[in-house]
């Protein structure tokens, strides 16, 4: 039987880790964030799960990383100034393709910013916050039900292509409450990372000859192994200076670009016949979709665009979306950063405008509305 | 018979990094020696390393090991100790990576008693970057970046590591490598979070801006410098002047081990339900 609940966005993401097997959270408390550790503080121990909290978030996710290598699904959730410092480790969950989920419910900054309110002016910093170059999975649930079901997505994609998965949501839908139903075990598909068949003695942590993602023995199950964050062969030891280095890093970029079909997730709303487009996600994607109504009721052909996955972003569908409407909005709660990604797709095929806000309020339809009549 | 470090080893892999007059090798030596001793199934153990030369340990023995980022290398064990309380779980670490960038988690791990045994290999330098001051270099020593002498004071691990909670504290050195064999068994035995500190020799990047004419002189130095624990203990107080203690310096047995007090309460919740 699916259980129906009145959750927080926050809570939901908690309860989509558990349905998707996760037994292990480390994390350190930040606002807007701390409801996903309290939540997993007091359901963990329930069913045999860790719970950590650590003395930083540079150390909740090195334990993170530690307890899905010892074969455990593992959760961290942190905002703004704790994912910055989250960034070396996950660099080194991505160089070392160990699965975990990262959840930023982003305020706003920069620095200490504003904890309380929303933002989205991370989005960047989850494409480009660590060192180095990687491909970085990021989904943008907008309502408390969706928070729940990309949870359950994230940990799926990270298990099944060996990587860390972002969850990226706005204070205002991690801590908004809404029903929601969480369905009965088994209904939706949960995933485990892609186990080796080979002995032990024969095992290779990082052997790509049969695809892209090699299959991943954890400690303790009779296949030792070296894991290091020095670029490294087949066999995990540190290699210099070697075109295995170049190769191995485009193969880590391939493993989710060759994937898009599985991991680009969107909703188009009323995109058919558009003239204007909105181009928006979380908070935003929602009072953009009372926008697009407003606007039909007005006789105004307006549709929207809302990307559930960010990163990699849905460049194929920008792209001919750009080529079918006379303009896409792009409301942020930022002073412009997925804008620029709009703009990079759309190649002037037609004009895009952004709407920004950093001031701690939503942005409204009412503002959506005025720029999609703008110049018509 | 000869000990066969060969068993241990991984093929292929060494020569190591370290540099020719590096006490290291003796330390790793006594470490195999005294987790063979324990009979533990290597698949039963992870040993765990940050960022520098003693960090490097673990690319060459048998074990599941893991190479971290520079001083994360105690969270990272952590995580792994509390998914699978039941394994070794072991960290090599410099005194850099230790006390410096890695320092909160130094002291976190020490107050929460988990069970994990850490080595600090303390040559009171940073080797692999080339001789930059740590947070034990004495006073007055040199290093690339104190070039008129070391003006900060150093940190006494031992002392620090009692003093946020951990439960087994201990001193060792590369030269003393027999009585070594028995601390670190001694450390893997103990049922919480175990310090060991080992004093190291760099003659590259240490002993040669600091009179130590060659790595032999540095050894000696460890000789004359620490004394085991009893017998410090009975000096009189001007004998000590620049004397150390070695030996097990503190041991608390009734101190709660953290996964065991975290999965008590598992098995509680588990029980009312």
């Amino acid at each position: 039987m699916s259980r129906v609940l009145l959750l927080q966005g926050n809570e939901a993401c908690a309860e989509g880790a558990l349905y998707a097997g996760c037994t292990f959270f480390a994390g350190y408390p930040i606002t807007p964030s701390t409801e996903v550790a309290e939540y997993l503080a007091k359901k963990l121990p329930q069913i045999g799960g860790a719970f950590l909290q650590m003395e930083d978030e540079i150390a909740a996710m090195a334990a993170v990383i530690g307890g899905s290598l010892a074969g455990r699904k593992a959760l961290t959730a942190t905002s703004g100034p704790g994912f910055s410092l989250k960034q070396e480790n996950l660099g080194f969950a991505m160089l070392t393709e160990i699965p975990c989920v990262v959840v930023n419910v982003m305020r706003g900054g920069p620095s200490t910013g504003v904890p309380t309110g929303p933002g989205q002016s991370d989005i960047m910093q989850c494409r480009w916050g660590t060192h180095g170059d990687h491909p970085v999975i990021c989904l943008t649930p907008a309502y408390v039900q969706e928070i729940f079901t990309e949870t359950v997505r994230a940990f799926n994609l990270s298990e099944k292509y060996r990587t860390p998965v972002i969850l990226a949501f706005d204070e205002i839908v991690g801590h908004m409450r809404e029903r929601i139903e969480i369905p009965e075990p088994g209904a939706l598909q949960v995933t485990g990372r892609p186990k080796p068949q080979c002995p032990p003695e024969e095992y290779l942590p990082y052997d790509d000859r049969k695809g892209d993602v090699p299959p991943m023995a954890n400690f303790f199950e009779g296949y030792r192994f070296h894991v290091t964050g020095l670029n490294h062969g087949p066999d995990g030891f540190p290699v210099n200076a070697s075109p295995r280095i170049h190769t191995d890093e485009q193969r880590l970029l391939r493993k989710v670009e060759s994937n898009r079909a599985e991991i680009v997730r969107y909703e188009e709303h009323r995109l058919e016949d558009a003239e204007v487009a909105v181009f928006a996600y979380g908070v935003c994607g929602r009072s953009a979709k009372t926008a697009v109504e407003t606007a039909r009721a007005e006789g105004i052909r307006a549709g929207l665009f809302r990307p559930l996955t960010i990163w990699p972003f849905p460049e194929a569908q920008v792209a001919s979306l750009s080529a079918r409407v006379k303009k896409i909005v792009v409301p942020e709660l930022s002073l412009g950063q997925i804008v620029h990604e709009v703009e990079r797709c759309a190649k002037g095929r037609c004009p895009v405008e952004g709407i920004f806000r950093v001031d701690g309020d939503p942005i409204t339809p009412a503002q959506i509305v005025d720029r999609i009549k703008e110049g018509r | 018979m000869a000990f066969d470090y060969g068993r241990y080893i991984r093929p292929g892999k060494l020569p190591h990094i370290w540099c020719p007059g590096c006490s290291y090798g003796m330390v790793f030596k006594a470490l195999l020696r005294a987790v063979d001793s324990q009979k533990i199934d290597r698949n039963d153990i992870a040993l765990v390393s940050g960022i520098g030369c003693a960090s490097r340990l673990p690319g060459y023995v048998d074990f599941n090991t893991l190479h971290t980022t520079h001083g994360r290398a105690l969270a990272f064990a952590t995580g792994i100790k509390m998914a699978k309380p039941d394994k070794h779980v072991m960290v090599v670490s410099g005194d850099g990576d230790a006390t410096a960038i890695g320092g909160n988690h130094f002291i976190h791990a020490c107050r929460r008693n988990i069970d994990i045994t850490l080595l600090v290999f303390n040559n009171f330098i940073y080797g692999m970057t080339g001789g930059q001051y740590s947070p034990t270099t004495q006073t007055d020593r040199f290093a690339t970046t104190m070039p008129y002498g070391n003006v900060d004071s150093p940190f006494n691990i031992p002392e620090l590591a009692k003093g946020a909670g951990a439960s087994f504290v201990a001193r060792g050195t590369a030269y003393h490598a027999a009585a070594l064999d028995k601390l670190i068994i001694e450390a893997m035995r103990h049922k919480g979070f175990s310090v060991l500190e080992i004093i190291n020799a760099c003659p590259t990047t240490f002993g040669r801006r600091n009179k130590f004419r060659s790595p032999t002189d540095m050894l000696l130095w460890m000789k004359d410098t620490f004394v085991p624990e009893e017998a410090f203990r009975k000096l009189p107080p001007e004998k000590t002047e620049g004397k150390l203690p070695m030996g097990i310096l503190y041991r608390r047995e009734d101190a709660k081990e953290y996964c065991e007090t975290y999965y008590s309460l598992v098995e509680r919740l588990r029980k009312q339900t």
